[in-house]
């Protein structure tokens, strides 16, 4: 049973390294440049291949100019070596040179503890369940590699795997108590790398023509919300975003300069709602109109747009409050009325002659904005594919092509008004969201982006015109799936609208949205919380501390009294056995360590003849349990235990 | 003694378990963090870095669970020390410069297995043992040897670092065996047969002496030369002893003054166990003299083994 010792590392266990490379590592081919992926696959399959046929792996001078090699490569892809992606791509790489160059137990460990980071990284990309099974799957496969390892041979692979869930299984109270009690910091250590928060899709704050139809066709949610009365009806949820003045004939822009202060009246009660808004890197807080008492650290600017003083490169809770009634800066800055008068010279000649033909009429304001829509509701198609527009974008839109999303709605409008003498803005945001009926929350999609014009009419302030409303009134009432005809390219998540498809998605979203809140979303303040209802209202660190102490030494003690002390099930007919012992103990007759239950049957009759059948009985029953042939004699045993009484 | 010695002792097992079975239990196991799993805690501490600075809500789980695993697996390797049974057993005697083996007997009354278990009674040469759950494994402990005499199993360290390697426990064993170390055989023409110089040569063939009557047995003869048939005629008499023509002609005496004095202790003993040795493999009868010491000429394997053992005791 016994083998010389050594370091070497044996040629079976290498198989769970090339496991564990691939487990840790190939999740991040969705997110890394081809060749990279490809790169560290030929690697990983020359490291196989070499395992294979048992070959030599490669010398020094042919690692060092590889590594070199993937180096340079990151440093093109990248400019950086370091950073958030720059450093995944490297640790790759890492990991399948360090395959080429598995000689001792030590190489394999570097492999383990380098796999147990990778495992880490992926984080960086995704935090949803399917991402945290994986890898905690990918967990139980590397420390089923740590044991097969450490085991050497005699640890089949199927007992590694068993014994590594079992460990990880053990491991998990500690994780829960460490991750309740362990004190939160919140906020980055240090300067994170620019790449830190790169690829969040979202609002812009610019619009062109193409920006807001390329976002509809995205399913993925812009943020969730849960009213603390009733949901509104759906055609007064406008979410505002970041408010849009100034034209240069294709793209509208946020004015850069100082604004004036904002002067809201509320005309009904406000409503209070928490919003879970999912990082987008900018800093608006896409609040429902109109905002009003705002969480610490936002504000909101002169044009309503409420904004976080730090961009949301995370996922954020908001608690808000809002008026859906509203009267906004009726009396407002001349400069900023004048602003939104101005239109680029030159462009757009049919559509500002329009506008000054409407003016010069002497039309109301009222009625010019009628008949404007007016115009939209007649023969113009809402569509997410709309023709490519020229010089003159408005000009073609509103007299030729007359097809088109809420961008163009909204920007051909607005330089209508402008063009007739009204002062007008694009408002960026969304409108609208889908209801949840499982947990109540409403969620509102990037499908969900619209844009909407703003004019400023004298003694009612700014009022909130939605042209795309006068083409395609279903699309605020309903919702985009239904404003559009099938075979529009929107997410099929949200076309597909068959019932049990609904439901699913429902669920599914519920699950999300609670992993969200509850596990991802827990916090310094949800800390704070759960402490208090454990009675410790305003606990420090050293509180936690030696909370933190107290439990794990008691999950400590707990695990070690259950892994050492379990003692292997005794043999039920020796158990009955020594019942009968102590009955006879009882009577001053000791059973001596080495005497038969024969001889001890022999001793009993001459000690205590009154006793001698039935202990004799209860002998030959025992004999016949323990070493008889049939399997079950243990009925008879009971019954003579039971008689000697 | 000094505390500090005390202290030592009571710790490191310094002193001999005896010859019973000995059971190992937690104050005789020490575990400390490994290499590996100085790595492996390094790495942690970076990934809570991570964690906290990227703000990852599953980075910190990770981590957690990680740092329980770590802990999980200190309690699994004292575990798979914890509660081991260990009994000493025999050794066999060997030559000077071969490797003694002791035999321990390790049993393992748990259901599951324990793996990877290290011997260690000298620097460098561990043997692994495994022992199946409800199994028991002998494990032979090898030791070189360089001189003669008895041989003391020195305290042996029993480790483990099964199952993750980010702890290493272990445990001192002074179970008390000790191994008949013979001198080493020094090859040398074997002296002339005393004390008739016409040695004839010794077929060795077996059946070929010629038989040539009986003798009163004397002490120093052996058991085996004993005729007990013809003793069992005369019930009265005294036991007999064979009588070979020419028996006494390979009668050898393997004294220590035969060997020469200009030679130090050392060679001249190990001159005497390469003639045993010799005088074995011919098949001879043959005594051994010493200072002080007197074996009577006999032959086969535990004669020559008596003849081992007293040269390998020898203190001229």
């Amino acid at each position: 049973m016994s083998t010389p010792a050594s370091e070497a590392l044996d040629r079976q266990a290498t198989p769970w390294l090339f496991a564990t490379a691939l487990a840790t590592t190939a999740p991040h081919v969705l997110h890394q440049p081809p060749w990279l992926s490809a790169l560290a696959g030929l690697l990983l399959f020359w490291a196989t291949w070499l395992w294979w046929r048992d070959q030599r792996l490669p010398g020094r001078w042919i690692l060092l100019p590889l590594v070199g090699a993937g180096c340079a490569g990151i440093l093109i892809e990248f400019h950086t070596l370091f950073g958030r992606d720059a450093g995944v791509a490297m640790l790759v790489v890492f990991m399948a040179m360090k395959l080429l160059e598995l000689k001792s137990r030590r190489d394999a460990m570097v492999v383990v503890t380098l796999g147990y980071f990778l495992l880490l990284t992926h984080y960086f990309y995704s935090q949803s369940i399917p991402t945290g099974l994986w890898l905690l799957a990918s967990m139980c496969l590397v420390t089923g590699t740590l044991i097969r390892l450490h085991g050497g041979p005699a640890s089949t692979p199927r007992h590694s795997l068993r014994y590594a869930t079992l460990l990880c299984l053990q491991a998990v109270p500690f994780m829960l108590v460490l991750y309740l009690l362990f004190p939160r910091i919140s906020g980055p250590l240090w300067g994170l790398p620019s790449d830190a928060h790169a690829g969040m899709t979202g609002l812009s704050d610019t619009m062109s023509p193409g920006s807001i139809s390329n976002l509809a066709q995205s399913a993925d949610i812009a943020f969730r919300v849960r009213f603390d009365g009733a949901i509104p009806p759906k055609q007064k949820l406008y979410w505002r975003g970041p408010v849009m003045e100034t034209f240069d004939g294709t793209t509208w822009r946020r004015h850069e300069g100082r604004l004036p202060a904002e002067r809201v009246e509320n005309l009904s009660p406000p409503i209070s709602y928490e919003t879970t808004l999912e990082a987008h890197n900018q800093h608006w807080l896409l609040a429902l109109e109109a905002p009003n008492a705002l969480p610490p650290e936002t504000s909101l600017n002169g044009t309503l747009t409420a904004a976080s003083r730090r961009a949301i490169t995370e996922r954020q809770r908001f608690r808000l409050s809002a008026t859906l009634d509203y009267r906004f800066n009726t009396s407002e800055d001349p400069l900023t009325l004048r602003r939104n008068l101005a239109l680029p010279t030159e462009l757009n000649p049919k559509t500002r002659s329009l506008g000054s033909q409407w003016q010069a009429s002497g039309m109301a304001p009222k009625a010019m904005i009628d008949k404007a829509l007016g115009m939209f509701a007649s023969d113009f198609t809402y569509t997410l594919r709309p023709p490519l527009l020229g010089r003159n974008g408005i000009d073609e839109f509103l007299f030729q092509s007359r097809r088109g999303f809420c961008e163009h709605y909204a920007a051909a409008f607005v330089v209508l008004m402008r063009a007739a003498g009204i002062p007008a803005r694009v408002v960026g945001g969304y409108q609208g969201g889908e209801h949840n009926p499982l947990d109540g929350y409403l969620v509102v999609r990037q499908s969900d982006a619209h844009a909407w014009a703003e004019v400023w009419l004298n003694g009612q302030g700014w009022v909130r015109i939605d042209p795309t409303a006068a083409v395609s009134p279903s699309r605020i009432e309903t919702g985009i799936a239904d404003a559009l005809p099938f075979g529009e390219p929107l997410p099929a998540l949200v076309q597909w609208r068959a019932d049990w498809v609904r439901t699913l998605r429902y669920r599914w979203e519920a699950i999300n949205n609670s992993w969200n809140q509850q596990v991802l979303g827990y916090d310094m303040q949800r800390q704070r919380e759960l402490l208090s209802r454990l009675g410790l209202p305003d606990a420090d660190w050293r509180n936690l501390a030696s909370l933190l102490g107290i439990f794990c030494s008691l999950l400590v003690a707990a695990l070690t009294a259950w892994t050492l002390y379990q003692r292997p099930k005794r043999d039920p007919a020796r158990q009955l056995w020594q019942k009968a012992l102590r009955h006879l103990a009882r009577r001053q007759v000791d059973c001596a360590p080495w005497e038969t239950p024969l001889a001890l049957a022999q001793r009993v009759q001459e000690r205590h003849p009154e006793l001698a059948d039935a202990f004799q009985r209860l002998a030959d029953a025992y004999l016949q349990a323990r070493y008889g042939r049939s399997d079950n004699n243990l009925k008879a045993l009971r019954e003579a235990v039971a008689q000697l009484r | 003694m000094g505390i500090l010695a005390k202290l030592k002792q009571a710790l490191f097992r310094w002193r001999s378990d005896g010859t019973a079975p000995l059971r190992l239990g937690q104050r005789r196991i020490f575990i400390i963090p490994s290499r590996g799993g100085l790595l492996f805690a390094v790495a942690l501490i970076v990934m809570l870095i991570g964690a906290i600075n990227y703000n990852l809500a599953l980075g910190h789980a990770l981590v957690f669970m990680l740092a329980g695993l770590g802990i999980v697996g200190m309690i699994h390797t004292f575990r798979n020390l914890f509660d081991l049974l260990i009994t000493p057993g025999r050794c066999e005697p060997v030559f000077a410069g071969e490797t003694a083996h002791f035999l321990l007997t390790l049993d393992n009354q748990r259901g599951s297995p324990r793996l990877a278990l290290e011997l260690e009674a000298e620097a460098g040469k561990p043997v692994i043992a495994s022992i199946d759950g409800k199994g028991s494994a002998k494990i032979n402990i090898p030791l070189s040897t360089a001189k003669r005499g008895w041989l003391e199993l020195p305290r042996v360290r029993l480790s483990s670092r099964y199952p993750l390697g980010l702890f290493t426990a272990w445990a001192y064993l002074q179970p008390a065996m000790r191994c008949l170390v013979y001198p080493q055989p020094i090859a040398s023409p074997l002296p002339a047969a005393s004390p008739l110089p016409a040695g004839g040569e010794r077929s060795g063939d077996g059946g070929q002496e010629d038989f040539a009557g009986f003798r009163e047995r004397q002490p120093a003869d052996s058991p085996r030369h004993i005729a007990w048939k013809a003793s069992a005629h005369h019930p009265e008499g005294p036991l007999l002893i064979k009588q070979f023509a020419g028996g006494s002609q390979n009668e050898l005496r393997l004294d220590w003054l035969l060997t020469d004095p200009a030679l130090n202790h050392e060679t001249r003993i190990g001159i005497l166990a390469g003639w045993v040795l010799a005088a074995e493999a011919a098949d001879m009868h043959y005594g051994l003299s010493l200072p002080k010491l007197e074996l009577a000429p006999d032959g086969g394997e535990r004669h020559c083994q008596r003849c081992l053992e007293a040269l390998a005791l020898f203190q001229p």
